[in-house]
């Protein structure tokens, strides 16, 4: 995201000359109409933002099993119970592992994709809309085309069909933990999912750099290629590159559907939301716990948001200018 | 968070990302033969799954499990695109409404809200506008997802489960919407405001009569992303949709693959099907998503 001002985000937006005929009355108020605009959202943003967050706050102090009006003040016990609680400990090891792998292999595909449509000089158009489009796809559709087909662990599966040309037994993808096959699909279902949308960005992000650095490091005798990619187009695509990675993380973080699509009601290779969903709408139905744990899970995703915004000014000035 | 991708403002209307980028030329003829090569077979493993969903979807059951891989069905079986609906395990025709229903409202409700108060945030005068960008700002920090245990809890409790309302307005208020239209509006043109103030029009009137329509484009980029979203979300539809009549497509999806029996040319037909509507977004309005994307930098 980016700021299309020269001021940045946290000034404010300078005040409007004063208009030729001003409006007298409540109507023509800079002050009412500021509310009358922002009011109704700002509405909607405490009752289903704030509140929500204020609510599981309070919960989270209290035993609240199949109630949502709990009595039983119980402090810290909920948080107590969470952070020992082995499968939520775990998740996070998953969503470590999960982070680990489709972060950078993300990065490097769609840079490489860009990279490659960018140097097109006929079809580029197609090209760019056949990765592209995978990002109209639903992760629930992707996951079942993946399960059913693609990874399907008996003889007619793709995968299967492929490798036993090589004369290789029929793998079951997703019938055990270990080996942890299942890797493979959650990555890929993934990686062909997001791969088009940050393509785009790096491409625009490409067509920004200006052409006169190529032309100077030509005079001084760069080779096309690997050299001027290294020492240009890598360092210039820097904050593109740091934006990317902080996204890809916050949407692993967020990792549900093709958990739960893929690996339904298994009880290995959760993430922390799949996890909470059990924890809170499962069978025990136990919202302190859930909603301590949902905390747990904001308290660190507003650290990493804290970070980035550390790193890359929230919205504020591009680094390469 | 930034990235250098923006244009200004005033041409980002203009921007075309498929433009032919002036570059030094590399021109040999292996080359551009290995380029075209490796982007060829990248673009073959991009298509896979889409010429699986189709294959799949009109062939028979036997084909598809048979012994001999089939790259076409023998015949087409044209009669697989009723199956779906005929299915009476699950209400598939209904769960498609309902995802029309809410993807539609969800968009329209979520441009109209957000704009505004982007809007307000970015041009209306008034003391306290930081604050309450900041309050904005603050709701970046938490993803929607990790609150919906809580969210889920208040929704329950308004007596909302099952219902449409349910399904659409809490996703209403989206801090990052409101976030990306106040940014487009603080590069919007002045001039055109107060032309329009000095014709005596109010900030409500100004909005409607000259910002709108001199926003279309952005307002078609921001349309596009929140509908294929909206459609395509999964967590909340779960969390809210308990009965099935309230199933969106993608829970009807979800729900396929936990059936009794497995019926495969039914679930890809289905699969097909739930495609279908975003593939023709996809298709008419690709050009505003590669510049709304490409413009924001971020959404998904």
């Amino acid at each position: 995201m980016s700021t299309i001002t020269k001021d940045g985000v946290s000034s404010p937006a300078p005040a409007l000359a004063s208009p030729a005929k001003p409006r007298r009355g409540l109507r023509g108020s800079p002050t009412f109409n500021f509310w009358l605009f922002t009011g109704p959202f700002l509405i909607g943003l405490a009752i289903f933002v704030y509140l929500p967050i204020l609510w599981s706050l309070y919960l989270s102090f209290f035993e609240a099993r199949f109630t949502v009006t709990p009595s039983e003040f119980i402090g810290l016990d909920n948080y107590v119970t969470m952070l020992t609680d082995e499968d939520f400990i775990g998740s996070l090891g998953t969503f470590t592992v999960f982070a680990a792998l489709i972060v950078p292999l993300t990065w490097a595909t769609s840079l490489g994709l860009a990279l490659m449509v960018n140097r097109l000089r006929f079809m580029r158009a197609f090209f760019r809309s056949v990765f592209f489009l995978p990002t109209a796809v639903s992760y629930v559709a992707a996951s079942l085309i993946w399960k059913m087909s693609i990874f399907n662990g008996v003889r007619f599966g793709l995968a299967n069909t492929f490798l036993g040309i090589f004369g290789i037994d029929n793998t079951a993808w997703l019938a055990s933990p270990d080996p942890p096959w299942y890797w493979l699909l959650i990555v890929t279902v993934r990686l062909w999912l997001q791969a088009g949308f940050y393509m785009i960005l790096f491409i625009a992000a490409l067509q920004n750099i200006p052409q006169e650095m190529y032309e100077a490091a030509s005079i001084d005798g760069a080779k096309p290629g690997w050299q001027t990619f290294w020492h240009i187009t890598l360092p210039q695509l820097r904050a593109t590159s740091t934006a990317v990675i902080l996204l890809l993380l916050v949407a692993a973080y967020q990792g549900f559907d093709e958990f739960f699509n893929l690996l339904n009601k298994t009880t290995w290779g959760r993430p922390p939301l799949v996890e909470l969903y059990y924890k809170a709408l499962g069978e025990s139905q136990d919202y302190g716990a859930g909603s301590a744990g949902a905390l747990i899970l904001t308290v660190l995703i507003c650290l990493v948001t804290l970070l980035q915004g550390k790193i890359m000014g929230f919205g504020r000035g591009e680094e390469s200018k | 968070m930034t990235t250098t991708t923006t244009p200004p403002a005033d041409r980002v209307d203009r921007v075309d990302v498929s433009a032919k980028p002036r570059r030094v030329r590399t021109g040999s003829v292996i080359g551009s033969t290995g380029l075209y090569l490796a982007t060829g077979i990248a673009a073959i493993l991009f298509l896979i799954p889409f010429y699986l969903i189709v294959r799949n979807a009109f062939m028979t059951d036997p084909e598809i499990t048979g012994e001999e891989w089939k790259w076409f069905p023998t015949d087409i079986q044209w009669g697989n695109i009723s199956e779906p609906f005929d299915d009476p395990s699950v209400d598939f025709a209904r769960s498609l409404w309902n995802s029309a229903v809410v993807g539609v409202l969800h968009t329209v409700g979520t441009l109209l809200v957000c704009s505004l108060a982007g809007y307000g945030l970015a041009r209306i005068p008034y003391k306290h506008a930081n604050k309450v960008f900041y309050a904005v700002l603050g709701t970046l920090m938490v993803p929607t997802a990790v609150t919906f245990v809580p969210s889920f809890v208040l929704v329950s409790s308004l007596g909302w489960i099952d219902t449409y309302r349910g399904l659409i307005i809490p996703g209403l208020f989206s801090g990052f919407t409101c976030f990306l239209f106040r940014q487009y509006f603080l590069g919007f043109p002045k001039e055109l405001e107060e032309a329009a103030r000095v014709d005596g029009l109010g900030y409500m009137g100004a909005y409607w009569r000259v910002v709108v329509p001199n926003s279309l484009n952005f307002f078609a980029a921001m349309a596009t992303i929140t509908f294929i979203s909206g459609w395509n979300s999964f967590l909340w539809p779960l969390v809210i949709g308990q009965d099935p009549s309230a199933w969106t497509v993608q829970i009807a999806l979800s729900n396929y693959t936990t059936g009794q029996t497995v019926n495969f040319h039914l679930i890809f037909m289905a699969t097909a099907i739930s495609i279908l509507p975003l593939v023709f977004v996809f298709l008419f309005l690709q050009r505003w998503l590669v510049q709304g994307i490409a413009q924001t930098g971020i959404k998904g």
